[in-house]
């Protein structure tokens, strides 16, 4: 029998890993791999609760909102990321220091 | 012990090992080959937690959607978005990425913290779940009432969350476009 004290902690530690990334890279591509790890641990603790719910498998549909909520995050992100690409020629988030027009 | 712990420790070594690879990793491309394998490892883990309708899912939406954008992304970004990465020096340990590493560790150790302070298997609504039998059972019947659930008590997040998608997928579709008209 597997606590969800196990998979509680084993979230938290991809979700450090996460923040991690966040902080330490200098590539948007890769600062947004860094939320969808910590967006993945977070769904990781819902569905270790939903097991504690058979009835009425909360933990479960809101894993499976959040999936859905990744995704559109993450096709919007890109294609602002494109964007920034095209108009900076740099995904570097600490040379993008502007916001007015060329 | 048992073969459900050892399945355990072995997807949550996998999860792990291949995140932190992830994380440390110079080359972009195989970061992004290696999030493939903790994607995968984690829906072995949704498994174990016996919800197997959210490890399909995150098969087909993480891996076959997400990361296949991810790195559609890079490649229509072109050689620079690997010009960032080989700027930086290659030593191992840098000393710029020491502020985030001690964050991230502080982090996990108040995190670790308070999952033992609070001690959830002791939370009288886990005790209560035992007790009344709603546990999750392997009988079959959980995808089942998945289905029953959306569409009864969770209808207005499904319907919010689709309209949201379709709303995100088509600013995604418009803000990616070719600026030609100006």
């Amino acid at each position: 029998m597997i606590t969800i004290t196990d998979f509680l902690i084993v979230s938290a530690a991809l979700f450090c890993v996460g923040l991690y990334m966040v902080l330490s890279k200098r590539n948007a591509i890769q600062i947004l791999i860094g939320i969808e790890l910590m967006l993945n641990a977070a769904i990781l603790n819902l569905v270790a609760f939903g097991k504690y719910d058979r009835l009425a498998n909360a933990g479960q549909s809101f894993a499976l909102f959040a999936i859905v909520l990744a995704a559109a995050t993450t096709a919007v992100a890109l294609a602002i990321i494109l964007n920034v690409y095209r108009r900076y020629k740099t995904i570097d988030p600490s040379q993008i220091n502007q916001l007015k027009d060329e | 012990m048992s073969l459900e712990r050892v399945l355990f420790y072995l997807l949550s070594a996998i999860v792990l090992g291949s995140a932190l690879f992830v994380a440390s990793s110079k080359n972009l491309v195989r970061s992004v080959f290696i999030f493939f394998i903790t994607l995968f490892a984690l829906a072995g883990l949704y498994v174990l937690c016996l919800a197997d309708f959210v490890a399909i899912t995150q098969i087909v939406i993480y891996v076959g959607g997400i990361l296949v954008l991810i790195l559609f992304a890079f490649m229509l970004s072109g050689r620079e978005t690997l010009g960032v990465l080989e700027q930086t020096n290659n030593r191992l340990f840098n000393i710029k990425k020491l502020p985030a590493l001690l964050l991230a560790a502080l982090f996990f150790i108040v995190l670790v913290n308070i999952l033992f302070k609070a001690d959830i298997d002791k939370t009288p609504w886990i005790q209560n779940a035992i007790l009344n039998k709603s546990l999750a059972v392997n009988d079959g019947t959980a995808i089942n009432n998945l289905g029953v659930n959306f569409m009864t008590t969770y209808l207005l997040p499904f319907e919010v969350i689709s309209i949201v998608l379709m709303i995100a997928l088509i600013g995604a579709a418009h803000l990616s476009r070719r600026e030609s008209a100006e």
